[in-house]
């Protein structure tokens, strides 16, 4: 780990998030370093996943919701739950792989410039230059480079997810926000994939909410413990593990409740 | 030790396999019918003379039996309906699938299922009484039998297969799909028809087959509003008899049994037989090229 201290790229600030009349996060106060991966962990049910779409403005998709509190995004310190600010300019920024590999019904090749496409980018060299990058930067170009028009279906589940994080890299984003990104993948695609988001942060901020708990004491610099809502801990993710101020989230991370 | 299977079990089940095959036994007889009494046309009349020949004049003294004028009438009315059916019933589809409300969407859906179950021998006197005198404000020279007017109906008859079929396909995209559209800064019309619609393509295809085969069956409409000459002409704006108005002019006559003319009633159904079938053939091979999994 880097020893000097790392930047903000956001900063949240009292979030609280209503669906009609559920209060799923109660004053979530959290800072997410530049260049770091900060993993968001608790029980199922306790709000990480929705604090997670927050962060992109996805649960704007939903009716009848609220935010309440700020997002701030670095470096323009922009609030991103502002109703002035188009969520759309948002997800251009801040990237997403969920939980499930969703890759589109297109060809590999097509899956990558998806972003770069609605973004009207159409000169034939630099889709072709973004597609290798981005799918050497998800450790995939190997596996797909004689095939790049094949449809995206032919890929396994751990390729399929890696072609989702190449698809959000092409774009090159600010931040990427990983849904619990190895759930459904077998553990040899999930170490590919925690080794691979490790060599990233180099280039971009990581959220990663995860139910493993080994993951984010792999893979994470910081890590957030939440429970019903609210952020119970949030540190420097060996002093979490090793040290933590909190009796519930020792518990939880010695595997007493969750 | 095992029981034995219950006879009455293997009654019920042969019951229920006879039931499965009732469908494809009355097909088949359909079939049938219209190979045999087709045959029989085709002893007089030759397939050549039957597809080239560009007049249908079974019951004059100076018979003709080319099938062309017949089928310009369906392909006409056809085409004006599928023009204005399959835009406006894909946009309706695209609307209440993927921007409406869940409120609009149950509350448009049935009124759409309900016009439906208009009978279409009312849509064939709203084309000639209420369509045509508005078209003909537009264009004092349209006759008052057209095949644009019925087309136009008959599109508006359709537009609900379209649309219903079509909209359940586009729901069916599972949400994480479009999740990750939207997710990369996608808007909901680039989410719509660069990934939504590419997903839905084999069940927008199987509505597009169904609106076609209904449009090119349709006989009411065209019986009443196109006109009963057959004439070969592809201009929307004259009159002429599809395939359907002729089976129904001729049923309605009293041709004796076995004669040519009545004949022709056969040949004509082999005819339409033939068509919608082609249509639900390429709508198959479409459906099996386009399928992937999501």
């Amino acid at each position: 780990m880097t020893s000097a201290a790392p930047l903000f790229k956001a900063e949240i600030r009292d979030l609280s998030f209503r669906f009609g009349r559920t209060q799923v996060l109660k004053s979530v106060t959290l800072p997410i370093a530049e260049r770091r991966v900060t993993a968001l962990i608790g029980p199922s049910g306790c709000g990480k996943t929705t604090f997670l779409r927050c962060l992109n403005r996805m649960q704007d998709l939903h009716p009848d919701v609220r935010y309440e509190g700020e997002i701030i995004l670095h470096p323009e310190k922009i609030n991103i739950l502002d109703p002035a600010v188009d969520p759309i300019e948002v997800r251009m920024r801040i990237g997403m792989v969920f939980q499930k590999p969703n890759p589109f019904p297109k060809s590999i090749f097509e899956n990558v410039v998806y972003g770069l496409r609605i973004r009207g980018v159409r000169d034939r060299a630099t889709l072709d230059e973004r597609v290798v990058q981005a799918l050497q930067d998800a450790a995939l170009w190997d596996e797909v480079k004689d095939r790049l028009h094949a449809p995206a279906t032919v890929l396994s589940g751990g390729q399929q997810q890696r072609l989702c994080i190449a698809r959000a890299l092409a774009t090159n984003p600010e931040m990427i926000l990983f849904d619990e990104p190895t759930s459904a993948l077998d553990p040899v695609a999930t170490s590919k994939i925690e080794e691979l988001m490790t060599g990233l942060k180099d280039k971009v901020t990581i959220v990663i909410v995860t139910h493993n708990m080994q993951q984010a004491g792999r893979i994470s610099d910081f890590t957030a413990f939440m429970f019903l809502g609210t952020l119970v801990e949030f540190g420097r993710t060996d002093t979490i593990f090793t040290n933590p101020s909190n009796k519930l989230t020792e518990e939880y991370i010695t595997g007493r409740f969750g | 030790m095992m029981r034995k299977r219950n006879p009455g079990e293997q009654i019920i089940e042969a019951l229920l396999l006879l039931a499965a095959l009732s469908s494809v036994g009355i097909t088949l007889g359909i079939v049938g019918v219209l190979l045999y009494e087709s045959a029989v046309f085709f002893r007089e009349v030759s397939v050549i003379e039957f597809l080239t020949d560009t007049q249908w004049t079974p019951l004059f003294a100076d018979p003709h039996y080319g099938i062309l004028p017949l089928l310009s009438g369906t392909m006409t009315t056809t085409g004006v309906a599928l023009a204005l059916a399959l835009p406006l019933g894909t946009i309706m589809a695209l609307y209440l699938s993927e921007y409406a409300s869940a409120g609009v969407r149950e509350t448009v859906k049935p009124f759409l299922e309900l016009l439906t179950s208009v009978p279409t021998v009312i849509f064939g006197y709203f084309a000639l009484l209420v369509v045509t005198p508005c078209l003909q404000l537009l264009w004092p020279a349209l006759p008052g039998f057209n095949m644009l007017s019925a087309g136009l109906v008959i599109g508006v008859m359709i537009i609900p297969y379209i649309s219903s079929v079509s909209e359940d396909a586009l729901h069916a995209v599972p949400a994480h799909l479009r999740e990750g559209s939207l997710a990369m800064g996608a808007t909901r019309m680039q989410t719509a028809f660069r990934v939504v619609v590419p997903s839905a393509v084999s069940g927008i295809a199987a509505a597009y087959v169904l609106g076609i085969s209904r449009a090119i069956g349709e006989t009411m409409v065209v019986a009443i509003a196109a006109g009963m000459q057959p004439t070969l002409t592809w201009n929307p704006l004259e009159p002429a008899a599809t395939v359907t108005a002729f089976i129904v002019q001729v049923s309605l006559g009293d041709l004796p049994h076995g004669s040519i003319g009545y004949q022709t009633i056969f040949v004509a159904g082999l005819t339409l037989f033939v068509v919608t079938f082609l249509f639900n053939v390429a709508g198959y091979m479409l459906r099996t090229r386009y399928h992937r999994k999501y």
